[in-house]
C-alpha cells in the first residue's frame, strides 16, 4: 500500500466532496424547507460556470469574474423562482419534477443560443495555476486546495447563517414545521424566494469553482446532480450538517474506490477484467451505501430536528 | 406484337424512372446535440463540402441527405437509423461517431440491404466476426491508430507505460491495440467511466505514483479537453510525457493548443497530407468554414465521395445491390489519403503517420505529419471476417 498515494486520493476525494457539498447544501435547503424537488439545480450550477467564464473574460480576471458570478446567480435564482416555480409549491412532486425537467431543457437551449455548442474555458491566474507540496514529494495543484478552503469557508458561513441569524432561525423552523411558520405570520413567500436564491448562489459557486478544472459545457450539471441527490438522501433531507458530512464521505468513497478498486480486483481476476469492472463497481459503491443508509435510517444520517 | 410493344414500353418507363427521376437518398447519423455536437457539426460540414463539390448530384441523379442526431446515445441512434431505413427508405446510411452507437444501429442497416458507410467508429466486432458485405468504412479500425502509437513508443525507447482510456467499446479496442505492438511493460491501466467521468485527479495521482516513462491516453471529444487541462494543471508533463490518440484534434486545438503544442499522436491523416484530393478538401473547407477541418470531417468527406464513386459506376441505378456493392468495393475515387484499398472486411488498408501539434504560419494551431509509422496496414481482425 502506497500511503502517500492514499493521502493524495483522500485529498482529491475531499475536494470532490466540497463541490458536492456546495451543490447539496443548496438542493437540501430548497428540498428540505420548501419541499420542492428541483431537478434544475444542476442547470444553476452550469449557469454559474458560464457566468464566471464570461465575466472572467470581460474583466480579464478570474477573481473578479468569480465575485460577479455570486450576485448574478442569486438574481437568476430569484427570477426563476418568481417566474416559474412560485405557483408549484402547492402541487405534488411529480408536477415539480416535470416543470424543473423542462427548465433543464430550457437552460441547455438558452446556453446553446447565447454561447454556442462548443463550451468555454476559464483560464486560471498564474498564482492559482501552480502546485505545492503539502505532502512531501507529492505536488498538489493549488487550485484544488483553494476549492477545499473555499468549500470549508462557505460551510462555516452557512453554519453561522443558519444557527445564528434570524433568516437561519426561519430556515430551521421551515425545515421542521412549515404550517406553523405560516400561522405565526412569517412571510413565507419572501422566505422561499430568499432560500431559493441562496440555493442558486451555492450552486453557482460550485459551478464557478468546477469551471477551471472541468470545462464549461452544456449539460455539465447532469452527471454531478445525481451524486448530489445521493448526498442529501444519505445526509438527511433538509440538513446542512448531514449534507456536509455525507458529501465528504461520498467524495472520498468515490475517489478512493476509483483509485484502488482496480488493484484490489486484480488479486481476484485478470488485470484487463479488473480495469474494466472497477469503474462500474466503484460507482455502485455509493449507491450501495445509500441503500444501506436507507435501510437502517430511512430519514438519513442527520435529519433536521423534528423530522425524525 | 402489340402486347410485346406494350410490355417493352412499360419496362422502359419503369426502368427510366429508376434511372433519372429518383434522387439518391443518404441518411447521416451523428451527434448534433450535447457537448459532442461540435464533432457532428464538423462531420456534417465535411459531408456538405463534398456534396457542394459534386454539385449535389451523383451519377446524374439529385442527392438528398437527411441528417439525424443520435444525442450521444445508442438507443436514440438506433431509433433514428430505423427511421431512416424504414420510413425514409434511404439507399445509404453514413456517419456514426461512437462505437457503441454504431454497434446498436449496425444490424438495422445491413440486414435491410442498405449500405452502411461508417465514417468514424471502427469497432473490432464489425471488422471481425460480425463483418457484413454491406458495411464499408472510410475511417479505420479502432485498434490501428493505437497500434501505430505502440510502434512509436517502441521507437522512442519507452519501457514503462501507463494507460488511460474511457470504459466503452472504442476505449477497450484502443487499449488492446496499443498492447498489441508495445513491447515494454504496462505498469498501470485505468479505464474511466464513460461518458460520466470528467475529473481525472484520482487517476493522475496514480500515474505520478507509478512513475512510468510515458502516459498513453485515448479521450475523444470533450473528454480530451478536460483531460489535457487537468494533465497540464497536475504538472506531470515534465516527468511523464503524454502520447495520445484522438484526444487532440482540430476541433479542440483552438481551445487546448497552448497546452498541446508539441504533443504527439498517430493518425491516418493530417491537414498537410500531400495528396491532390486532400488539398482540394482542406482548401475548400477552410474557404467555406474559415477553420481547419478535423479528421472527422475528412472521413465524412470521403464517405460522400465513396458513395458518389459507386453511384457513378452504376449510372445512378442503385436498385442493383450487387452492382453497387461491387462498385463500393472498388472505391474508384481519389480519397483524401490517396487511393483506398479495401480489405476483405471493407476496412481500408492504409498508412498511419506520427503527427504533431504545431502553430501554422498564421498562428493557428493544427497538426502536421512527422513521419510514416505503418505502411499499408491491415487491421488484425480482418482474418476473422468471412467475406
Amino acid at each position: 500500500m502506497n500511503w502517500l498515494l492514499l493521502l493524495e486520493q483522500v485529498l482529491n476525494g475531499f475536494q470532490l466532496g466540497m463541490l458536492l457539498f456546495l451543490l447539496a447544501a443548496g438542493l437540501t435547503l430548497v428540498f428540505g424547507i420548501m419541499d420542492f424537488v428541483n431537478l434544475a439545480h444542476g442547470s444553476l450550477y452550469m449557469m454559474g460556470a458560464f457566468f464566471c467564464a464570461t465575466f472572467s473574460e470581460w474583466t480579464n480576471s478570474f477573481l473578479f469574474g468569480a465575485l460577479l458570478t455570486i450576485p448574478a446567480t442569486f438574481i437568476l435564482g430569484v427570477v426563476v423562482e418568481m417566474v416559474a416555480l412560485r405557483r408549484l409549491y402547492s402541487r405534488n412532486h411529480l408536477d415539480q419534477v416535470l416543470v424543473t425537467f423542462g427548465l433543464i431543457l430550457f437552460f441547455n437551449e438558452l446556453v446553446r443560443l447565447i454561447w454556442g455548442p462548443v463550451g468555454l474555458d476559464i483560464v486560471l491566474p498564474d498564482f492559482l495555476n501552480r502546485s505545492v507540496e503539502i505532502i512531501p514529494g507529492v505536488p498538489y495543484p493549488i487550485y484544488r486546495l483553494a476549492i477545499i478552503v473555499l468549500g470549508l469557508a462557505v460551510a462555516l458561513l452557512l453554519y453561522w447563517i443558519i444557527s445564528k441569524t434570524r433568516l437561519g432561525m426561519l430556515i430551521r423552523a421551515g425545515a421542521s414545521n412549515r404550517e406553523m411558520m405560516g400561522a405565526l405570520g412569517i412571510n413565507v413567500q419572501l422566505l422561499f424566494t430568499l432560500v431559493f436564491g441562496l440555493g442558486a448562489t451555492l450552486a453557482g459557486i460550485a459551478g464557478l469553482m468546477a469551471g477551471p478544472i472541468l470545462s464549461v459545457e452544456i449539460g455539465m450539471g447532469r452527471s454531478i446532480i445525481i451524486l448530489t441527490f445521493v448526498v442529501i438522501v444519505i445526509g438527511g433531507i433538509g440538513s446542512i450538517k448531514g449534507a456536509f458530512i455525507a458529501a465528504i464521505v461520498v467524495g472520498i468513497i468515490d475517489t478512493v474506490g476509483r483509485s484502488f478498486l482496480p488493484d484490489i480486483l486484480k488479486l481476484m481476476v485478470s488485470s484487463d477484467a479488473a480495469s474494466t469492472a472497477a469503474p462500474a463497481i466503484s460507482s455502485m459503491l455509493i449507491y450501495f451505501m445509500m441503500a444501506l443508509v436507507l435501510a437502517i435510517r430511512p430519514q438519513g444520517l442527520f435529519p433536521p430536528k423534528g423530522v425524525a | 406484337m402489340f402486347k410485346k410493344l406494350a410490355l417493352a414500353s412499360v419496362i422502359a418507363l419503369a426502368t427510366s424512372s429508376v434511372f433519372a427521376g429518383e434522387p439518391i437518398k443518404i441518411g447521416f447519423v451523428t451527434t448534433l446535440s450535447t457537448g459532442a455536437g461540435v464533432i457532428g457539426q464538423d462531420m456534417r460540414d465535411g459531408a456538405e463540402l463534398a456534396l457542394d463539390q459534386l454539385d449535389r448530384k451523383m451519377g446524374g441523379s439529385d442527392v438528398t441527405i437527411i441528417y439525424e442526431d443520435d444525442g450521444f446515445k445508442p438507443e436514440i441512434g438506433k431509433q433514428k437509423t430505423d427511421k431512416l431505413v424504414k420510413k425514409d427508405k434511404v439507399d445509404f446510411v453514413s456517419g456514426y461517431i461512437w462505437s457503441h452507437v454504431l454497434m446498436a444501429s449496425y444490424k438495422k442497416v445491413v440486414d435491410n440491404d442498405v449500405f452502411l458507410i461508417g465514417s468514424n467508429a471502427g469497432p473490432s466486432t464489425i471488422a471481425g466476426k460480425r463483418c457484413h458485405e454491406n458495411f464499408f468504412s472510410t475511417s479505420w479500425q479502432n485498434d490501428q491508430n493505437a497500434m501505430a502509437m505502440g510502434e512509436v513508443l517502441n521507437q522512442r525507447g519507452i519501457k514503462r507505460l501507463y494507460i488511460m482510456a474511457p470504459n466503452y467499446a472504442a476505449g477497450k479496442n484502443m487499449v488492446a491495440g496499443v498492447k498489441r505492438t508495445f513491447k515494454g511493460e504496462v505498469v498501470g491501466q485505468d479505464m474511466t467511466k464513460f461518458p460520466a467521468q470528467l475529473d481525472f485527479s484520482a487517476e493522475l495521482a496514480k500515474v505520478r505514483a507509478a512513475k512510468p516513462d510515458a502516459l498513453w491516453v485515448f479521450y475523444p471529444g470533450k473528454h480530451g479537453v478536460q483531460f489535457l487541462k487537468q494533465y497540464s494543471q497536475s504538472k506531470l508533463a515534465k516527468d511523464v510525457p503524454l502520447y495520445n490518440i484522438f484526444t487532440i484534434d482540430n476541433l479542440s486545438l483552438p481551445r487546448v493548443g497552448e497546452w498541446a503544442e508539441g504533443s504527439l499522436m498517430t493518425q491516418f491523416w493530417a491537414p498537410n497530407l500531400d495528396t491532390p484530393a486532400n488539398k482540394r478538401f482542406v482548401d475548400g473547407f477552410k474557404e467555406k468554414y474559415d477553420r481547419y477541418p478535423s479528421f472527422y470531417a475528412a472521413q465524412s468527406y470521403d464517405s460522400m465521395m465513396l458513395i458518389d464513386s459507386a453511384v457513378r459506376k452504376v449510372d445512378g441505378d442503385v436498385s442493383d445491390k450487387d452492382a453497387v456493392r461491387a462498385a463500393l468495393t472498388e472505391a474508384d475515387f481519389e480519397s483524401v489519403r490517396g487511393k483506398i484499398n479495401y480489405g476483405n472486411n471493407h476496412f481500408p488498408i492504409q498508412d498511419f503517420y506520427l503527427t504533431k501539434v504545431i502553430k501554422d504560419s498564421d498562428g493557428v494551431y493544427t497538426t502536421e505529419i512527422v513521419k510514416k509509422v505503418l505502411s499499408n496496414h491491415q487491421d488484425p481482425y480482418a482474418s476473422k471476417c468471412k467475406i
